[in-house]
């Protein structure tokens, strides 16, 4: 048997496997510029009290995940048992970001307080991203959207999506425990 | 009557999953509709929540067919605006792909997150910022993902010169088949008893 008329087989199965492969990726989840990057500096007026403010700055030293979500997001009010869960260990900080569009007329900042009050409130402290400003710099683009930051300030890790069972357990609790050590 | 949380709960029981807010289509006024909707089931008067759905409807969709044909310009008016600056923020943006919705242009899509990106633009485009350091703004976020149009590095040379060494790779195995089929055809003269058999098939036939 000529062995050049392997060749066009051997393609074959090279490109089944890269379609197999891509069939099983999703493509909403772009890999960020960001990750081991010095997470975007920002200081932004507290959730519960807008007089009070909350910097990066603020935040060194600690690692921490930090949640962008908002009311108007349904993928977050899923997730958002989770971190009512994970918040009750206490093993990571949560910064919770609510996010508002800037082009978005609701009261974003009264539903979010409402909010949590009657599902919990999972945060250690929520920040008020009144123009959505601070998640653009985030390059925030499918809430729910979490990074945990390390103690210097250095982005880590992104999640995509809602935090699940299994991306809390296998991703985030071992990375924040060889961070903090 | 139930309380919102069992409402939200019944909402989420459908399983949304991932990012379902996309292009602008899960706003709370779509929420608030549905949770009003859910609570109202208990109460009476079927009939007449009945019309008034219909005649809402007609209403809505009348002012629907009247609103589509100005909604997208009148959504985002800029009646102030410099026509120079919209001018470049729509070449800008229409080279940029909206992560959102990602088979559409930034100067496309009605997403949120889009047109927030559109007000962002503007505005440096009127601090004087070049297309460079807009770009740069971008891709510094979102990576290299927005750009319809990658640039050329090392991450990148296959995607750029792989259907090149394709094309070159493919010529030369043509030319190199079709040189070997010459030679496997070459004409040789017939010998004198094979000629001699060939007239004799042409005699008979």
């Amino acid at each position: 048997m000529n062995k050049y008329l392997l060749i066009p087989l051997v393609l074959f199965i090279g490109l089944v496997a890269f379609l197999l492969v891509g069939l099983h990726r999703d493509p909403h989840e772009v890999p960020s510029p960001l990750i081991n990057k010095a997470a975007p500096a920002f200081q932004l007026p507290q959730l519960h009290e807008p007089t009070k403010t909350l910097s990066t700055q603020e935040m060194r030293g600690k690692v921490y995940l930090i949640n962008f979500w908002g009311t108007w997001c349904i993928a977050c009010r899923e997730e958002h048992p989770l971190l009512v869960k994970y918040s009750k260990s206490g093993a990571v900080p949560i910064l919770g970001v609510d996010y508002k569009y800037a082009n978005d007329s609701t009261d974003e900042r009264t539903a979010a307080v409402q909010f949590l009050a009657e599902e919990g409130n999972p945060y250690s402290q929520t920040i008020y991203d009144a123009d959505g400003r601070t998640s653009i710099d985030y390059g925030v683009y499918g809430a729910p959207e979490s990074f945990l930051i390390d103690k210097t300030g250095v982005i880590r890790f992104k999640q995509i999506g809602p935090i699940t069972d299994e991306v809390w357990n296998n991703k985030i609790l071992p990375l924040a425990r060889q961070l903090n050590q | 009557m139930k309380s919102r949380a069992q409402i939200t709960n019944e909402l989420l029981s459908v399983k949304l999953r991932g990012s379902l807010c996309l292009c602008g289509e899960c706003r709370r006024e779509k929420i608030h509709h549905r949770y009003t909707e859910v609570s109202q089931r208990s109460t009476e008067g079927f009939l007449r929540r009945f019309f008034k759905q219909l005649a809402w409807t007609v209403v809505v969709l009348c002012g629907l067919l009247f609103a589509t044909s100005v909604a997208t310009i009148a959504k985002e008016a800029q009646p102030n605006e410099d026509p120079k600056i919209e001018q470049r923020m729509k070449n800008l943006t229409e080279q940029l792909r909206c992560l959102v919705c990602q088979n559409e242009t930034l100067a496309d899509s009605r997403a949120d997150l889009a047109e927030d990106l559109r007000k962002q633009i503007r505005e440096q485009i009127k601090a004087g910022k070049s297309d460079q350091e807009i770009l740069a703004f971008l891709t510094e976020r979102y990576g290299d993902f927005v750009l319809y149009k990658p640039p050329v590095k090392k991450t990148t040379y296959l995607l750029w010169f792989g259907p090149f060494v394709l094309l070159i790779a493919g010529t030369v195995v043509l030319y190199r088949y079709l040189k070997n089929r010459r030679e496997l055809i070459e004409e040789k003269p017939l010998t004198a008893a094979e000629r001699k058999r060939a007239e004799e098939i042409l005699r008979n036939a």
